[in-house]
């Protein structure tokens, strides 16, 4: 009898074939969800005994006046939080540049290492904060009536002024400390001689940072800003889920909320919800290669 | 050196001395900012609980006393989210410490079957998927995970960023560590646990830090797949004390003794600002205690990463 022979090379697949399984089920099975955006789907039963709709949802989504409203409303929060976040890219790179101007090691170190703590705790424990500081009983507040600056205490948190940029300062408070860490890293990258050159042809320290550090540093900010432009519709859920309530629902609800408060958030409509999902998975795919292709044009490599 | 000093002192002119100041003034600023709310949480924690409460403990503590610490622990369904917590960063940490080193040693087998096609279909996952609500048809009703603790874990477990840092650092080792295995004699798993964890310590080590973060702090998962109050997570019960600040009150009062309710306990009391305080700082102790290793682990894991994310 002929025994079965195994290349190498193939026990070598079978040992990561469960794993690979794994990552099929995961991310690639879920994509037969997406059927789920043509019928009429009620969450007990089975999506065989649900009525097949063809593209209702999608319909409704674009024609539907009330649904096109809403759907505006949250695309603006999503555009305007994407957007305040793009905005406020650049102060990473100037926090990086500046702190590389502080001389003396160990004060460096402490601002370091203090700014970027916040960027690992979660938005749970951000809100709880922001609760503490900000609410009608919270530090802010009272100091403020102490000192007789106010009578009634400001609603921070249960008011729909300023929803986008309050979100937007968090987010910096947050992020701006960690995302300085790769500018820091990649200023060190710099050629030291470049500074020597420039320093004999007489150029002083505003010089140095405006003509040396910060071209140095654009490579590295125009592969983030591709990548936060191909995420342009992903504002994550944690932070607009923890900070809304029903004061600033208007002007909170981004896309990624949107979908999770119309479905599994309670309102149990999961059809449109997976509509709405294939909608930004595609776009998102899009963007990616758009950018991707972009940085192939610009720059000569690609990101992904 | 004494020169170089010279030199640089003559340099500074009133313009660069200004920008000192304000450079210096404003970075301590923001790291002000940054520290503030974790200590006014813990100064609050640590005071007589009828102060904070009414918002007197600003700038500094009063009245120190460690009761609320104790008293947590008597509060129903504390303790067990934190088990849940714990269970879940443990559990989650270790597996996708091992399963990353796993698959970034067995990405670099150049003779595996369909090797780049399999590394590709890994790695897209992390650009593209498909949507909140198809996964959780999936993984909560397909795999009946909704309500059940692996829901935790299972997702977590293969991290494509995780595989691409330690198969990058492998690459970056001499393969003739590899080959004198080989001729050992060893097989393909003897040389994964024999050879290659043991000199993998410090990728393993930034991964485990990270992926141990990430699980404490997840909060998502718990929104999306679990009602059942059993399987809530530290993150999600803090959330629900922040904003049910009324049923947390009665909680309070099933839980502690009513017969101790004189003036003089007044500032042991708990109150609905004390125990949401004392559970933030809870949540946040385990994380301030692995930040120093951070320090050491994360600026070479994120440099890694982005060359050849």
């Amino acid at each position: 009898m002929p025994k079965k022979r195994i290349s190498p090379g193939f026990k070598l697949f079978l040992l990561i074939s469960p794993f690979m399984l794994l990552v099929f089920i995961l991310s690639y099975f879920p994509l037969y969800g997406w059927a789920y955006a043509f019928f009429d789907y009620r969450p007990p039963l089975k999506l065989s005994q649900c009525d097949f709709v063809g593209l209702k949802w999608f319909e409704m989504l674009f024609r539907n006046p009330t649904q096109v409203k809403q759907l505006l409303k949250v695309m603006r929060n999503t555009f305007a939080m994407s957007g305040l976040g793009l905005l406020v890219s650049g102060l990473p790179i100037m926090f990086a540049i500046f702190l590389n101007e502080i001389k003396a090691p160990w004060y460096k170190k402490f601002v370091q290492t203090f700014t970027t703590l916040p960027n690992f705790i979660s938005w749970v424990l951000v809100y709880s904060f922001a609760f503490s500081l900000f609410s009608n009983s919270g530090m802010v507040n009272n100091l403020a009536i102490n000192l007789g600056l106010i009578d009634t205490p400001i609603k921070f948190l249960e008011s729909d002024n300023h929803t986008w940029l309050k979100m937007c300062l968090w987010g910096v408070w947050k992020g701006l400390g960690w995302s300085a860490i790769m500018y820091l890293a990649a200023i060190t990258g710099i050629d030291q001689e470049l500074y020597e050159a420039a320093r004999v042809d007489g150029a002083g320290r505003f010089r140095l940072m405006w003509h040396i550090t910060l071209p140095g540093l654009l490579p590295t900010f125009s592969v983030l800003i591709l990548l936060s432009v191909a995420n342009f519709l992903s504002n994550g859920l944690d932070q607009y889920y923890v900070f809304q309530n029903a004061f600033n629902r208007e002007h909170i609800q981004v896309l990624d909320l949107y979908v999770y408060n119309i479905s599994v958030g309670g309102q149990n409509s999961y059809s449109p919800a997976t509509a709405l999902s294939i909608l930004k998975s595609i776009i998102s795919v899009t963007l990616l290669f758009v950018v991707n292709r972009l940085s192939k044009v610009t720059r000569g490599e690609t990101i992904v | 050196m004494s020169t170089a000093k010279v030199i640089h002192r003559r340099k500074r002119t009133p313009g660069e001395i200004c920008f000192n100041i304000i450079n210096y003034s404003v970075f301590g600023l923001f790291t002000l900012i940054c520290i503030f709310p974790f200590y006014y949480l813990i100064i609050n924690t640590i005071s007589a609980n009828n102060l904070s409460a009414n918002g007197l403990v600003n700038f500094y503590p009063k009245g120190i006393h460690f009761n609320n610490y104790i008293e947590i622990l008597k509060l129903k369904g504390l303790s067990q989210a934190a088990l849940i917590s714990v269970l879940r960063t443990v559990i989650g940490t270790v597996l996708t410490v091992m399963v990353s080193a796993f698959l970034g040693f067995m990405f670099t087998q150049q003779k595996m079957w369909g090797r780049k096609f399999w590394y590709r279909f890994m790695i897209i996952t992390m650009y593209f998927n498909a949507g909140l609500i198809p996964t959780f048809i999936t993984i909560g009703l397909l795999l009946k995970l909704v309500n059940n603790f692996w829901v935790y874990i299972i997702p977590a477990i293969i991290q494509p960023f995780n595989v691409i840092l330690v198969k990058t650092y492998l690459e970056s080792l001499p393969s003739s560590i590899q080959e004198a295995a080989e001729i050992d004699g060893a097989g393909t798993l003897r040389i994964f646990f024999q050879v290659i964890l043991p000199i993998s310590g410090p990728i393993l080590a930034t991964i485990a830090i990270f992926s141990a973060v990430n699980q404490w702090n997840s909060f998502q998962d718990t929104l999306i797949y679990i009602t059942d109050e059993k399987l809530h997570s530290l993150q999600y019960v803090l959330y629900k004390y922040i904003n049910q600040a009324n049923s947390l009150a009665m909680l309070i009062k099933n839980s502690t003794n009513l017969s101790n309710e004189t003036m003089a306990n007044l500032a042991s009391q708990q109150t609905p600002t004390s125990v949401r305080m004392t559970v933030s700082v809870i949540v946040v102790i385990p994380i301030l205690l692995v930040y120093p290793m951070f320090q050491r682990f994360f600026i070479k894991g994120i440099m890694i990463g982005s060359v050849k994310g």
